[in-house]
């Protein structure tokens, strides 16, 4: 469904990604591992045009590298960025509406099924979303971008600073997307959730993948770990 | 002294709704483009002088429509064809983009209309005294005036608030990327934005026209008074550019009417002041320092408030 090859990408002179391969399937749930600074955000936002990507990237069998954000969600692709950018003066169920890209051809996910799964979402929906707390965030951000009905999505570090029953949550979130038959890129430093859910799993170090297979061989596999993930 | 207190209130409130026509325009274009549009106040000049022609040609009521349509549409092709490809080059070759294309529709506008005021009358059917208060008529053009800005700003908030474009709008004045990430072309609502805020700023061109003065200077007197109205709003928020219109509007319209002086005030106390070296601060009264207000304003909201009255970021 994705697929990336001999990806770069540079801020300014320095080259972050410096040739970038890897590949998702449909329904597929893959984690880009890694230490922070490795390019693993990078890759993403190259994926999505936010840095300017060079080299070849092909969704559902079409070049997007380069294409303006808007048409590459529009393919199908939804990213969730990083810093949870809810949009803080509108309320819960406005941000939910803004995911859905076509009023008149709504996806599988539907507003009320998205605040029957998230009883807090329910309870605050037309509260602005400014003042959920940083796990409700980032439900919320998920949920929008399914609204707009990805066949792949990619989810830039869901977990980073929430408490451990948040992380579950998000773990839980994250598993029935991928049931309901939605590919996943899900961009981690913990272990835990991504050897849990996924049925690959791609490290990164200095800007290039170091490592792929599945969660087991990852497991068994030390060295890497020690080299390149653990700190 | 009620009589004063009144007509200046209203003077002063329609000048704030016609100031908030124009800076609402302007302070969302700032907060989704991140630069001062200098060429706003152009717009309403456009607008005014559209109107002009239009209605020699055609009346006055088909004017009111066609000439704010055809300022936004020029507006629209300004971001469209002009800024977006100057946003490669940074903010300040966006900013010094504006600078030009104020002096060139300025010198455009000269070459058309002339540099003497055009005869932009108030159109027969409103020109009548709408009431009158102890001994002043109101004029019914003002009255129409005060309606539409009205009008147009209860219009705006509903799009803003209640509809699906409007959500986006406001989406995007924070956050252009994730909105562009959800699906919905950023580029298209910025054009969309920049086209309706020139429109506004034309309207208020074309009911401001017949009661002001239609000349091509009226841009370059109105412009400094708009980024007051933004600054001390603060930047970007539109509640601010509400408040701060109608401040500096009622500011404006009661200094103009005061003839207060120190020396009216302190002068009793000590009337050798008056003939010292002072006298020259001592007899300058209220309506002579009224048009310096709001820049004063301006100054100190900057030193003590730099993020304006409402505004969330620093300027």
């Amino acid at each position: 469904m994705l697929e990336v090859r001999d990806l770069h990408a540079y801020y300014g002179k320095s080259h972050i990604l410096q040739g970038v391969d890897m590949q998702i399937a449909a329904g597929e749930v893959v984690s880009l591992l890694g230490r922070n600074g490795v390019g693993r955000s990078t890759t993403v936002k190259a994926i999505m045009g936010e840095v300017p990507p060079v080299g070849v990237i092909r969704f559902k069998g079409a070049d997007i590298a380069g294409l303006p954000s808007y048409r590459i969600a529009h393919r199908g692709l939804g990213y969730v960025p990083e810093h949870r950018d809810i949009f803080p003066g509108l309320t819960v169920r406005q941000n939910l509406m803004l995911g859905v890209k076509d009023p008149r051809n709504p996806g599988k996910w539907r507003l009320d099924d998205m605040l029957d799964m998230f009883s807090n979402l329910k309870a605050r929906a037309d509260t602005a979303a400014g003042v959920l707390s940083g796990g409700e965030k980032q439900m919320l951000t998920i949920c929008r971008t399914l609204m707009g009905n990805p066949d792949l999505v990619m989810i830039d570090e869901p977990t980073e600073g929430l408490a451990p029953i948040i992380v579950q949550q998000v773990g839980d979130l994250i598993a029935e997307i991928a049931r309901r038959g939605v590919a996943i890129l899900l961009v981690e430093q913990k272990l835990s959730i991504a050897l849990r859910i996924s049925h690959r799993v791609y490290v990164m170090g200095h800007g290039r993948i170091v490592f792929e297979g599945s969660p087991a061989d990852l497991k068994a596999n030390d060295a890497v770990r020690k080299e390149w993930l653990e700190v | 002294m009620l009589e004063l207190i009144v007509i200046s209130t209203l003077n002063g409130v329609l000048y704030g709704m016609l100031l908030f026509l124009m800076a609402s325009g302007l302070t969302v274009i700032f907060s989704m483009l991140g630069v001062l549009n200098f060429a706003h106040a152009s717009f309403y000049m456009l607008g005014a002088f559209f109107g002009f022609q239009i209605s020699r040609w055609v009346g006055f009521w088909p004017a009111l429509l066609i000439a704010p349509l055809l300022a936004g549409a020029i507006g629209a092709a300004v971001e469209r064809y002009g800024l977006r490809r100057v946003h490669k080059n940074g903010h300040v070759a966006e900013l010094l983009f504006t600078f030009g294309l104020a002096f060139a529709i300025e010198e455009i506008v000269q070459i058309i209309w002339g540099k003497s005021p055009v005869d932009f009358r108030v159109p027969p059917l409103l020109d009548f005294p709408a009431f009158t208060i102890f001994s002043t008529n109101y004029p019914a053009f003002k009255m129409f005036m005060l309606l539409v800005s009205v009008a147009i700003f209860l219009g705006l908030l509903l799009a803003l608030k209640k509809t699906r474009i409007g959500l986006i709008v406001q989406a995007a004045l924070t956050h252009p990327h994730m909105v562009g990430h959800l699906g919905h072309n950023v580029g298209r609502i910025f054009m969309l934005v920049f086209g309706v805020g020139t429109a506004l700023a034309a309207v208020a061109g074309v009911i401001a026209g017949p009661a002001l003065v239609t000349q091509s200077n009226m841009a370059g007197l109105l412009g400094p008074i708009l980024f007051v109205v933004v600054v001390v709003g603060g930047l970007g928020s539109l509640p601010g550019a509400f408040i701060a219109s109608l401040l500096i509007g009622l500011l404006q319209t009661f200094a103009v009417s005061m003839n207060a002086s120190l020396a009216g005030l302190l002068g009793p106390l000590s009337p050798d002041l008056a003939q010292s070296w002072l006298s020259d601060i001592w007899n300058v009264t209220i309506a002579q320092i009224a048009p310096i207000m709001p820049y004063l304003l301006l100054v100190l909201v900057l030193i003590f408030r730099p993020m304006g009255l409402l505004g969330t970021r620093d300027t």
